[in-house]
């Protein structure tokens, strides 16, 4: 019975992530430029990742570089521009990625390593040293005494 | 139906954006037996990768300059790499070496980078398949797949693989790199899948020097192979046995 709440709080999850914004529900998705996906939308949003796997393989183990899908690509349209009209990163929650990703509560990794922004234009140096989390954070001064601090009262109270 | 790649990952069936572009290219899988593939290109999308070549780089350290460091520079321009001035974990795809004979205390200077192996400690160590060999003979790091355990860094005896430590930013399209990860010199593989040569070749023949000359090691008519077979060359460490793609004259 659990289940079945969960399987329809899902259901309505991720129909009211299908529909425009405009109401007020679901993530406020960035406009694009550029010729729709003649797919549909519905199947982007379904299929998006499936496809980038797919085409990542063919370019990294059979070096085929035009491939149908590459995030390149995405973003000659999916550009979010900031108030100077410079496309911003992922850092940025305005970032397309970000609109549904952060809604949806998912993290992407590929900007671990890929860009996040067109090709062939520098980043601005306040987007270096951030990148979600403390995951990224260097240890600082003071950092040992917040850990063993934790530590101590991890150990003392059970629980 | 879905279709394996080397790395063991599966890729699922689904309608496939070819459905939507009859025109592009062909792509047909064929199942021979369970976890065996066959699969057949067509149309425009060719792979790049030649199972007939092998790529590799002759090096000529009595051209090479001790005082150049040209290669390393376009190096770190084309693929987005740098220093954080910390010797120790900085990472490096190219370094300059200088080699003197205790004996007679002769010099040469060279650059020294991936070797690109026939046989790759790196490959045989990963415990992931993130290090793996392209058909025609190029060594790469499949960063989707790297956990970053640095095994591969042990493994190769000429220390061409660094760690990232940094987060990394503002990286080059072709060239994704990232914290957590191990990379190394990839022949400019972007490049050679476009018909073009190493960022490295390209600016030392552009400093006058010519030492480094890239081409495909099985073509008998290629410059690389005529120079090969002409006048002597040596591995790095021959003792190991690995065939490196990346071989030098005038040591």
């Amino acid at each position: 019975m659990k289940l079945a709440r969960i399987f329809l709080a899902l259901c309505l999850f991720f129909s009211a992530g299908a529909l425009s914004a405009a109401d007020g529900v679901g993530p406020d998705i960035p406009q694009a430029t550029g010729e729709p996906h003649p797919e549909g939308n519905d199947y982007m949003r379904r299929w998006h990742m499936e496809m980038l796997k797919h085409d990542r393989d063919l370019t990294m183990y059979l070096g085929i570089r035009p491939t149908d899908s590459s995030l390149a690509e995405c973003f000659e349209c999916h550009t979010v521009k900031d108030e100077a009209g410079v496309p911003v990163t992922v850092a940025d929650e305005r970032h397309f990625c970000r609109a549904c990703h952060d809604y949806a509560a998912v993290r992407v990794d590929c900007f671990d390593c890929h860009r996040s922004t067109p090709a062939d234009f520098d980043e601005p140096a306040p987007h270096a040293m951030i990148l979600r989390g403390p995951r990224f954070r260097s240890w600082g001064a003071g950092d040992a005494d917040v850990l063993l601090a934790y530590l101590s009262q991890a150990m003392t109270e059970p629980n | 139906m879905s279709f394996r790649m080397p790395n063991g990952s599966e890729v699922e069936d689904r309608p496939t954006r070819r459905d939507f572009f009859k025109s592009g290219a062909a792509f047909a899988t064929m199942t021979l037996a369970p976890g065996v593939t066959l699969m057949a290109f067509g149309g425009s999308a060719t792979a790049a990768v030649d199972a007939g070549k092998r790529w590799g780089l002759l090096i000529d350290t009595s051209k090479c300059a001790e005082d150049c460091d040209a290669c390393v520079t376009a190096c770190k321009t084309e693929n987005g790499w740098e220093g954080h001035g910390e010797a120790e974990r900085d990472v490096q795809w190219i370094r300059k070496v200088t080699l003197r004979n205790k004996a007679t205390g002769h010099e040469s200077s060279m650059p020294v980078m991936c070797q690109h192996c026939e046989s790759p400690p790196c490959v045989d160590v990963c415990p992931t398949g993130a290090s793996f060999k392209r058909d025609d003979g190029i060594v790469l790091v499949d960063k989707h797949t790297c956990i970053g355990c640095r095994y591969c860094m042990m493994a190769c005896p000429f220390k061409a693989r660094s760690f990232v430590h940094e987060p990394v930013t503002n990286q080059k399209t072709h060239a994704p790199r990232g914290q957590g990860t191990v990379e190394g010199c990839t022949l400019c593989v972007h490049r050679v899948d476009a018909g073009g040569i190493p960022a490295c070749v390209e600016a030392c023949s552009a400093t006058g020097n010519g030492a480094m000359v890239f081409g495909d090691l099985l073509d008998p008519s290629s410059e690389i192979a005529q120079r090969l077979a002409e006048f002597p060359s040596v591995a790095l460490r021959p003792d190991l046995d690995l065939n490196p793609g990346v071989r030098y004259a005038e040591i």
